[in-house]
């Protein structure tokens, strides 16, 4: 359960507001750290946190893209396809990115790796093409470069599951 | 010229707090503190003319001035949500020189005796966001933030909250229910913001963009004069303009306000990429109304007043380029379907609009448009218009409206197929 293991986490979330409620972001952040997604039952674990009622904590998490209540690839990668990055060559990237990894639009790969989806602008314009994985930030991307950096996703995840 | 906002371009590791000190860094906030009473702070500001650089660019000291005196809590949101598409200024200016944003922040708090200050970051600003937690604590370890500031009775901390992915919390009102752990929409007003009832935790509270707080240290040490013959009377101050789309050197460029397009496109950004002539120009993003880059547009200054005049508006100063292959209906619709993605829902007009509009383009761009379907693009964004509890519906509307009006005849060519004869049946209501 969070509340026992993040104890401190969550005393540090909720001292920074007057209310509770305003803890309910971190917290989903910090459930989905931890279980990857946000299942019924985290929704539920992180409403009662927050003294909100579950509806509450899953409007939340349906609003905003960088929750999911489904579960994604270990590498969730969202490249923008917005009007800017567009202009240079991101539709391409991204189609060329989905066939490499032989996913659709929007999907996770059969080994269960990585999620491919589309994602609106991520105020990195000048550094088209890029993309965000688990949240970090890969600019001036091209194929050469991101199939470098699945080669080492990949290995990381097998180190990974070898430990 | 040195920069004022984007420091690190002259001194690299302004970021880290000992550079910063040792180039003036916190000196505005001293100053305010031991020179200034808090209404003296506004009145500095006021005499500056500085404009929110979030996009209205409503007057930044006139905006502080709106907090009732009385109010015993106070809030400063820093809307650090930057995501209108084609704008990156605000995350160099967090990225690169925080400490500044920091301070600006602090002189605002104090200008209004804020108790607290929440720089609401976006969520995908999470490497930055993380790093800008280091660097607050630096300021609070030398008494800049926190508990008795500088040895007065003033005490204010600095919080970071972090959003998750919505256009919409950029969105003043809908920033603060997002940060009361609401969902993001916005709020009918009045109460404003700075209003009772209408801030954060309904206390009166300013919100102000990353790259207005930049400015404030320097508007503090040098004086609103000084500040005010950078630019234009209207307009004074240096600006950050966001380039991206076809440009030879995409990235931000600090410069005063009132030069021209042609300088800041062809000067400084280098031009156009593959010796291509620019076609249009979207000066604020996808949120403005689109200007075919005539040289009239070409030679008029960027100025507030002066953008508006051509038929659009400064907004933050993102510009994105398109040059002579672009095709409009495309970009039309990519930014509409960027604003279908982006509406809240909370407003009929923009959520529908936005959502009947995107299925309009889908079947413009698979060769199936009919002639109707270009008096739906020019009604649709009309009804858009004006009826909106935040600006998201106006801003939807502007791709739209803009290039059906500019570039009808790349529409035209979409038009594959007669009217259908039932359509001339339909009520008006209905078309």
């Amino acid at each position: 359960m969070l509340a026992e293991k993040y104890a401190d986490r969550i005393e540090k979330i909720f001292s920074k507001y007057p209310d509770k409620r305003s803890g309910i972001m971190d917290l989903l952040y910090l459930a989905q750290e931890e279980y990857g997604w946000l299942s019924e039952d985290t929704l539920r674990e992180v409403a009662a946190l927050c003294d909100v009622d579950p509806t509450q904590a899953h409007s939340i998490a349906g609003f905003y893209t960088m929750f999911s209540e489904k579960p994604k690839g270990t590498y969730w990668l969202q490249v923008c396809t917005d009007l800017p990055c567009a202009l240079r060559g991101a539709d391409q990237f991204y189609q060329e990115l989905c066939a490499y990894l032989d996913v659709d639009d929007g999907g996770t790969t059969s080994d269960g790796l990585f999620t491919v989806e589309q994602v609106m602008c991520l105020a990195a314009c000048d550094k088209a093409p890029m993309l965000q994985c688990n949240f970090h930030y890969y600019e001036n991307l091209d194929m050469d470069i991101i199939k470098g950096l699945i080669e080492q996703w990949r290995a990381q995840a097998q180190q990974e599951a070898a430990e | 010229m040195e920069h004022i906002l984007l420091r690190d371009l002259d001194i690299p590791d302004i970021w880290q707090f000992d550079t910063y000190m040792a180039n003036g860094g916190y000196d505005g906030l001293k100053k305010a503190v031991a020179d200034h009473t808090p209404d003296e702070v506004i009145q500095i500001v006021m005499d500056s003319n500085l404009r929110g650089r979030g996009g209205a660019g409503f007057p930044t000291g006139r905006k502080w001035s709106f907090i009732p005196k009385d109010a015993e809590i106070k809030y400063v949101t820093v809307n650090a949500d930057e995501s209108e598409p084609g704008t990156f200024k605000d995350r160099q200016l967090l990225e690169k020189n925080p400490h500044q944003v920091l301070e600006g922040s602090l002189i605002t708090a104090y200008a209004i005796q804020a108790t607290a200050v929440y720089i609401y970051c976006r969520g995908e600003f999470w490497d930055l966001a993380h790093e800008l937690e280091v660097r607050i604590e630096e300021a609070r370890a030398a008494n800049l933030l926190g508990e008795n500031i500088l040895g007065t009775d003033w005490s204010c901390d600095v919080h970071i909250h972090l959003g998750a992915g919505a256009y919409i919390c950029g969105e003043e009102s809908a920033l603060l229910n997002s940060l009361q752990g609401l969902l993001g929409q916005p709020r009918v007003r009045p109460p404003f913001p700075a209003q009772h009832g209408g801030g954060l935790y309904y206390q009166p509270t300013v919100v102000n963009n990353v790259e207005t707080l930049a400015n404030v240290p320097w508007i503090l040490l040098n004086g609103a004069e000084a500040y005010r013959s950078i630019g234009t009377p209207e307009s004074p101050g240096p600006k950050i303009f966001c380039m991206s789309g076809h440009v030879e050197k995409p990235g931000n460029y600090e410069l005063p306000l009132g030069i021209t397009f042609r300088e800041l496109i062809y000067e400084h950004a280098g031009g156009i990429p593959n010796g291509k002539e620019l076609k249009a120009i979207l000066p604020s993003g996808a949120s403005g109304p689109v200007l075919v880059a005539t040289d009239e547009v070409l030679d008029s200054p960027l100025t507030y007043e002066s953008v508006e005049a051509l038929g659009s508006t400064l907004g933050s100063a993102s510009f994105i380029l398109m040059d002579e292959d672009t095709d409009m209906v495309w970009a039309a619709a990519k930014m509409n379907h960027f604003f279908k993605h982006e509406s809240c829902g909370k407003c009929t007009p923009c959520r529908e609009g936005t959502f009947w509009l995107d299925r309009v383009y889908e079947r413009l761009l698979r060769g199936e448009g009919t002639a109707r379907d270009l008096t739906i693009l020019e009604n649709v964004p009309r009804q858009m218009q004006g009826v909106t509890l935040c600006a998201l519906g106006d801003f939807a509307a502007n791709p739209v409206l803009s290039t059906v009006t500019q570039f009808r005849a790349e529409y035209e060519r979409y038009i594959q197929s007669p009217e259908p004869a039932a359509a001339s049946n339909m009520p008006d209501a209905a078309r």
